[in-house]
């Protein structure tokens, strides 16, 4: 539990600097990218989702934190029904996405437009441009020099551009650890996500590849909205306009990030972030 | 759009399924459209294909065994006249045959095949394990007749004109080493097979002697064994069960062996005491008379030879994988 | 030091010893055998061998042009027929396996693993040699096609259940459906060893004897076509070794060390391509 000791260190963690909300969350104006409703999961018998009711804001950044197998990373994969490559998984509720019932609609659609990054990098077997191409030959989404200018773009979004750009036909797997997973940030950018989900990119990294990642990830949202899971308090904090804090399958508090840190509504919240569990 | 209480079954992608009849079909037809469908369908039609030859095989064994299980019933496994003019068959030799070289078989390949895996898996540095167990592996993929090749014309000899007569000589009170030494038989046989089947012995007890947990073996150490009393005593016990298991497992492949046991075991479907006599298994008059089989009743007796065959293997084999799985088990529960 | 502990030593070291012996014993075998084939096989090997029909019997001379060429249309049929049939049901069990019915088929194939080959040709025999009224490379490519099958599966399962379910999953993350998963990223993950595991089941089938005695039958002439009965290695090897002439004898030899020689280069080829399989770099 990389948790904080006392509040007055709270006060010195670097907040992303966001103008000031005139309005309270609850009544946001524009329309939310994506709407969670009355949500529950069940694996078989069990259940591990409790009622979560949740809206992430267009073109923002939204964390979602708690303890160890408290159903964040449940959650995240719901959001693009990765869940359903596992047998007795069961899901009731709604969710939507853009108004659209994500539930009904056809998954690689859905995925074509929420795109994911899981904790550990994944790279296939391929080469790094096939890496990144890969999303776009399946989706039909180019051709010859078209390709090859759409994997650049994603390359340099992912911030990987750079250092790749002279071995574009090695192998993903010469890649470092850390860059190993801008190619995978890289490859699920290459089909032009509404939505990026990220499952505890950074927890396999070094502190220096966390930072340039989470450096991406402020560039992006200006095109894309982000949903990032992590245990670490610190990064959320760092990087998130709104926050979510789970625990036991329940989303216990969501609101602005510095609010959740600075004054949270909860006892569980507060508990969590000043280190007395955990 | 969907009332907010959908109920969705998860188990594939795809399967959004809203529980009215006609939303069922709309999904099952998206799905066949997107590939999945086919693909599972053509796999699964693949996979069936293994499941219908078994069960062919199975049928066409009996099928066209059934005049001679008519005609001799169970007496056929007990008479041992083979006499394909007067149409009278009867299995015993050919049982015989098979019994004697595999047990001789067994007899050579087990202490060998056991005691080489024993120092595999025990004593030799990694390196040199791994190193001669690819050549012992490799010793498995040589061709049955290339065995026969140097039993006809490597081992035979020797047999005749060395062994043999060492043997009658020296032991020549037992009925096992008397009567006329013509290099071929059942001597010749049993050993041509043992080599054969040293090597399945060998890698299958290497490995669950090396699955055994360091504990076992460390706690023998600790209280003062030897290394040869820590794996007898220990370690080899412990792995019993799969080292048996590795023994069926070569049992069946010397029952059905055909092509190296022909060459050498000098085709006489004779029952005799000797190991020095020529005589015959159920594999090698397969072999040997099937295509020059006169009449149905003569193809259809030596297909029912054929069944037994597969009958005893694979009970045999059902047993071996039984107990390997056994002791693989009993090795995870414990770590 | 009691006599006891003297006598344990003792029989430590005579029993550790021979532990060694039968390990030393087993591994000469090999060479053994190879070195019989290469001396006498290799003084037999020439150009004749290779492009020659057999001779009459008595006469010296000829080759088995004729069975290594019958091998090798044997062996086609049995990849045409077998390899798919194998690979396709590896698929099936590793990706889209039901219980029962995966069940039912591992254990199927198990046991088709298990039957002699001796057996294998009698099945054969009966249900294409008897219809076609025929011995032919056909039946016998069928043979070695059934034992090829579940020797591919279960090695197509195997690799293809190594791949992570990592790969699969970024794969469906990006908008693929399952097929085109399998097929675009999980195959071709597998791929070196799903080969190589081809590779060896072949080079198994190839020195099989049993199952072509009545299918393939044998033929001292050119076979035309996939209909007639046609002459392979191991069946010449097995009908000249048991002959009386010398000549032939020879001729086994050498046909023998050409076997040998194909099978030990498939096999050991395929091992060190296993050997060297490439692992993602974890940074």
């Amino acid at each position: 539990m990389n948790g904080f000791a006392n509040p007055v260190v709270m006060t010195s963690i670097p907040m992303t600097d966001k103008p000031a909300e005139s309005e309270p969350k609850a009544t946001a104006v524009s329309a939310p990218k994506i709407a969670v409703a009355g949500l529950n999961f069940h694996y078989g018998a069990h259940q591990v989702l409790h009622d979560i009711n949740l809206k992430v804001e267009e073109k923002k950044i939204t964390a979602l934190i708690g303890p160890s197998g408290c159903g964040k990373s449940t959650f995240l994969r719901t959001l693009n029904r990765m869940y359903e490559t596992v047998r007795h998984a069961r899901v009731e509720g709604q969710v939507r996405l853009d108004r659209e019932d994500v539930l009904s609609m056809d998954v690689s659609a859905l995925r074509r437009r929420v795109g994911m990054v899981f904790q550990r990098s994944n790279p296939f077997p391929k080469t790094i441009f096939e890496n990144v191409a890969y999303g776009l030959r399946v989706n039909g989404g180019g051709r010859g020099a078209n390709l090859a200018e759409k994997v650049e773009a994603s390359l340099r979004r992912a911030a990987l551009w750079d250092e790749v750009k002279d071995q574009l036909h090695k192998s993903a797997y010469a890649l470092s650890g850390g860059q190993q997973q801008r190619l995978c940030i890289a490859r699920a950018l290459a089909v032009e996500p509404e939505v990026l989900l990220l499952d505890e990119p950074c927890s396999a990294l070094d502190p220096i590849a966390t930072a340039k990642i989470e450096e991406l990830l402020f560039g992006l949202r200006q095109s894309c909205t982000i949903v990032i899971v992590t245990h670490n308090m610190q990064q959320a904090a760092r990087v998130a306009d709104d926050t979510g804090f789970f625990l036991l399958g329940r989303l216990i508090e969501f609101d602005e990030t510095k609010l959740i840190f600075k004054k949270p509504a909860k006892k569980e919240t507060e508990d969590y972030i000043t280190g007395r569990f955990g | 759009m969907a009332s907010p209480a959908v109920l969705v079954e998860g188990g594939g992608p795809g399967r959004a399924t809203p529980p009215d009849a006609p939303g069922r079909v709309r999904s099952w037809v998206r799905r066949l459209q997107s590939g999945d469908e086919i693909a599972h369908l053509i796999t699964l039609v693949f996979a069936s294909s293994i499941f219908l030859v078994t069960v062919l095989l199975v049928f066409e064994l009996f099928h066209t065994s059934t005049l001679p299980r008519h005609k001799f019933g169970w007496q056929f496994f007990v008479t041992s006249t083979w006499d394909p003019v007067f149409e009278n068959f009867g299995a015993l030799p050919f049982i015989y045959g098979t019994v004697v070289t595999s047990a001789l078989a067994l007899l050579f390949a087990v202490p060998l095949g056991v005691g080489a895996a024993i120092f595999l898996a025990e004593l030799a540095p990694p390196s040199i394990s791994d190193a001669l167990t690819f050549v012992i592996e490799l010793l498995a993929a040589v061709p049955s007749v290339i065995f026969g090749l140097l039993g006809i014309f490597i081992l035979v000899p020797a047999l005749r004109n060395g062994v043999e007569p060492f043997l009658k000589s020296t032991l020549g009170f037992l009925p096992l080493f008397q009567g006329p030494m013509y290099g071929v038989g059942f001597l010749a046989a049993g050993l041509v097979l043992a080599i054969m089947i040293v090597p399945f012995i060998l890698s299958v007890s290497r490995e669950v002697l090396l699955a055994v947990p360091v504990e076992q073996r460390e706690a023998a150490l600790a209280l003062g064994a030897t290394r040869w009393e820590a794996t007898w005593k220990v370690v080899v016990p412990y792995a019993r069960a799969g080292i048996l298991g590795s023994v069926f497992l070569a049992l069946a492949r010397a029952l059905g062996e055909t092509v190296a046991v022909t060459m050498v075991i000098g085709n006489n479907p004779k029952i005799s005491a000797s190991l020095f006599a020529p005589g015959y298994s159920i594999a090698a008059v397969i072999a040997n008379e099937f295509t020059e089989a006169t009449g149905d009743l003569h193809v259809q007796a030596l297909i029912e030879l054929g069944l037994v065959l597969f009958i005893v293997t694979f009970i045999i084999n059902g047993l071996a994988r039984l107990l390997i799985l056994a002791t693989t088990a009993r090795g995870s529960e414990h770590a | 030091m009691s006599y006891r502990r003297v006598w344990r030593k003792c029989v430590n070291g005579v029993m550790l010893g021979l532990t060694g012996l039968c390990a030393l014993v087993t591994v000469s075998v090999l060479f053994f055998i190879l070195g019989y084939l290469v001396w006498h096989g290799g003084r037999a090997l020439n150009w004749d061998f290779i492009t020659r029909l057999p001779k009459p019997v008595g006469e010296s001379g000829g080759g088995m042009a004729n069975a290594i060429v019958g091998s090798a249309k044997l062996l086609l049929v049995a990849a045409l027929v077998g390899l798919p049939v194998g690979f396709m049901g590896g698929v099936y069990l590793a990706e889209f396996g039901d219980r029962t019915f995966s069940f039912l088929v591992r254990y199927t194939a198990d046991l088709l693993n298990g039957v002699p080959s001796i057996v294998m040709g009698i099945f054969v025999y009966t249900v294409v040699v008897l219809p076609m009224r025929r011995f032919s490379a056909l039946a016998g490519g069928l043979a070695l096609a059934v034992m090829l099958i579940p020797i591919v599966l279960r090695s197509t399962e195997e690799f293809l259940r190594a791949v992570p379910q990592s790969l699969r999953e970024g794969a469906l993350a990006l908008g693929a459906n399952k097929w085109r998963a399998i097929a675009t990223v999980v195959v071709p993950a597998a791929a070196r060893g799903i080969a190589t595991g081809m590779l060896l089941s072949l080079a198994r089938v190839a020195g099989e004897t049993a199952p072509l005695l009545f299918t393939s039958f044998g033929n001292p002439f050119w076979s035309s076509g996939f209909n007639e009965p046609t002459a392979s290695l191991p069946v010449m090897i097995f009908t000249y070794a048991l002959s009386a002439y010398d000549d032939w004898h020879r001729q086994a030899w050498a046909a023998g060390l050409v076997l040998l020689a194909l099978v030990l280069v498939a096999n050991i080829g395929a091992r060190l391509i296993l050997a060297r399989k490439q692992s993602p770099v974890r940074g």
